[in-house]
């Protein structure tokens, strides 16, 4: 197969054509500063409103509670530091979850050395956080709670309206991530009781650096890029406007087409966990089976180590992607995975695939029996398999 | 990230398997950090490693190595198969990513693991050949960086 396969979604996705044409008038025809007094300018500034108030409708939020960043990243680290700037005065506690993107849990770290304690929550086997413990978390000086919407390796979905009416009842700001759930499942703020909420342009086939966050009205945290008085003097700098269009143009785009594309996709997920649970022994699929993103399959495969996996698929025209500690760069294999669990040996082994819009039947199938080949093969020159096919055959004598 | 030779000894391992009756074999590495590497050694009574073959747990580097490193001192003496290096395995695959380094460390190792177990087997000894780690710790793959 020529034709390349990329299963990488979570990681980022493709702009959609339809996005990227509604940007480019806004490089070279309508480049005005939407802060100018000009007619000419001023319109972009409309456009902008447009855009927030699409992105407000999507949520159950305002406009006016809707705050363009650079992306996920600049939202998460803009949440955490400023909600400890604000609220610093009333209690140095925040709670979070072990499976955290690192994007909270650096920007957690950071806050940690500034004096602030953190309690970081357990998940079960699935991915799914501890409520219990979360309850039996809670301090008086606890000041915010942030749990992911969705996880980003393994998929599984938070009890984001628990946590939510939890928070509000105990007077604690609550922020989530949802930089791989926005456009991808609904998110209600107002019925989740979500007070902050991170949002990435490039993970739902919009253009990559630029994103939201949601911030209730009433939650008093400040600028954390100080300058002009742009985004209500809470986000300074000039507004990113192709981006900001680009991010407009998907999300509706994917919000009309939500619940058709997510049945779509988590058939063509089931039908892949199936045929490799079925189809390739000793292996696991990583995160809750149904409370999962209908984009992502994770699965950890016994005996082998998921860099050689990716490259062996890459051969094959497949992009996917791995927790092993090759590829992240350390020794240790992700976090999330052992976070639920896992041992290092299996967690090395771990291959994610996250499905996109344009996926095919044929595509899966093409990739299940790539995967069985490839896993085949490594195991062939597996001491581990060896030992353990050998350890099987002492067993049974 | 990886240059051609490490990415045809990838695809194309030389001498993955086991023998029966080896005789050495030599086990290094550990699967929380996601390597090991197992080399078979057949040596003749003149010491001479007649066959060699390995199997291994890892990436796409640490199975490079160990197919280079399998080349390397295949037909070999023992006495040359010792001056077989992680410098030279790495030279031959024309280089490594520095996080990857370790992988062809292990190599050494492994290759020394299973001359020692030869050894051992027929109670000689072998010129500069020390007792094998039986890990390669995580403290000093950091060193080699």
């Amino acid at each position: 197969m020529e034709q390349l396969i990329y299963l990488d979604n979570a990681a980022t996705t493709r702009t959609d054509p339809r996005v990227v044409e509604e940007m480019l008038p806004y490089f070279t025809e309508k480049y005005g500063n939407p802060s100018s007094v000009y007619s000419f300018a001023a319109a972009n500034k409309e456009d902008i409103t447009k855009v927030r108030a699409e992105l407000a409708g999507i949520l159950g939020a305002r406009p006016e509670e809707i705050y363009f960043t650079a992306g996920g990243t600049e939202s998460d680290n803009w949440a955490l530091k400023a909600t400890a700037d604000a609220y610093g005065h009333k209690g140095k506690h925040i709670i979070t979850t072990k499976i955290e993107h690192h994007a909270i849990l650096h920007t957690c770290e950071y806050l940690e050395k500034k004096g602030f304690e953190v309690t970081y929550l357990d998940v079960d086997e699935n991915g799914i956080v501890d409520l219990n413990q979360l309850k039996a978390s809670i301090r008086p000086d606890t000041i915010l709670i942030s749990v992911m919407f969705a996880n980003n390796e393994i998929g599984t979905l938070e009890p984001i309206e628990e946590i939510g009416r939890l928070a509000k009842e105990k007077g604690i700001l609550f922020h989530t991530d949802a930089v791989q759930a926005f456009g991808h499942v609904p998110i209600d703020v107002d019925q989740m009781g979500i007070d902050m909420l991170s949002a990435s342009g490039h993970k739902l086939s919009g253009p990559k650096g630029i994103g939201f966050l949601y911030i209730r009205k009433g939650v008093k945290i400040r600028s954390f890029i100080h300058g002009g008085a742009q985004e209500r003097k809470r986000r300074a700098g000039t507004e990113n406007v192709p981006g900001i269009i680009g991010l407009g143009a998907a999300a509706r785009l994917c919000a009309a087409s939500m619940e058709q594309r997510a049945k779509r996709e988590s058939a063509l997920r089931d039908h892949l966990i199936d045929r490799v649970l079925k189809e390739i022994p000793y292996t696991r699929l990583n995160g809750h089976r149904t409370k999962r993103l209908p984009n992502n399959a994770n699965f950890s495969f016994q005996f082998i180590e998921g860099e050689s996996m990716l490259i062996m698929l890459d051969m094959a025209g497949i992009c996917a992607s791995s927790g092993s500690a090759c590829t992240s760069g350390s020794l240790d294999p992700s976090h999330v995975l052992l976070a639920i669990g896992l041992p290092h040996e299996i967690a090395h082994g771990s291959l994610r695939l996250t499905l996109g819009e344009d996926t095919t039947l044929e595509q899966i199938d093409y990739v299940a029996d790539k995967l069985k080949e490839i896993v085949e093969k490594l195991r062939s020159m597996s001491p581990l398999y060896e030992d353990f096919i050998n350890g099987g055959k002492e067993n049974k004598a | 990230m990886y240059s051609e030779k490490v990415m045809d000894h990838f695809q194309n391992p030389r001498n993955v398997g086991e023998i029966e009756n080896a005789s050495g074999v030599g086990t290094v590495g550990n699967a929380k950090c996601g390597d090991i590497m197992r080399i078979y050694l057949d040596v003749d009574e003149n010491q001479v490693i007649r066959d060699v073959k390995f199997k291994t747990f890892g990436c796409g580097a640490a199975v490079a190595t160990s197919s280079m490193a399998t080349e390397m001192v295949k037909g070999k003496t023992i006495e040359d198969a010792m001056k077989v290096t992680n410098k030279a395995v790495m030279e031959a695959l024309d280089g490594l990513p520095p996080v990857k380094v370790h992988c062809s460390l292990l190599a050494e190792e492994a290759i020394h693991a299973a001359l020692w177990d030869y050894a051992e087997k027929h109670h000689i000894r072998i010129e500069g050949l020390e007792k094998p780690k039986s890990d390669i710790s995580e403290h000093e793959e950091e060193e080699e960086y």
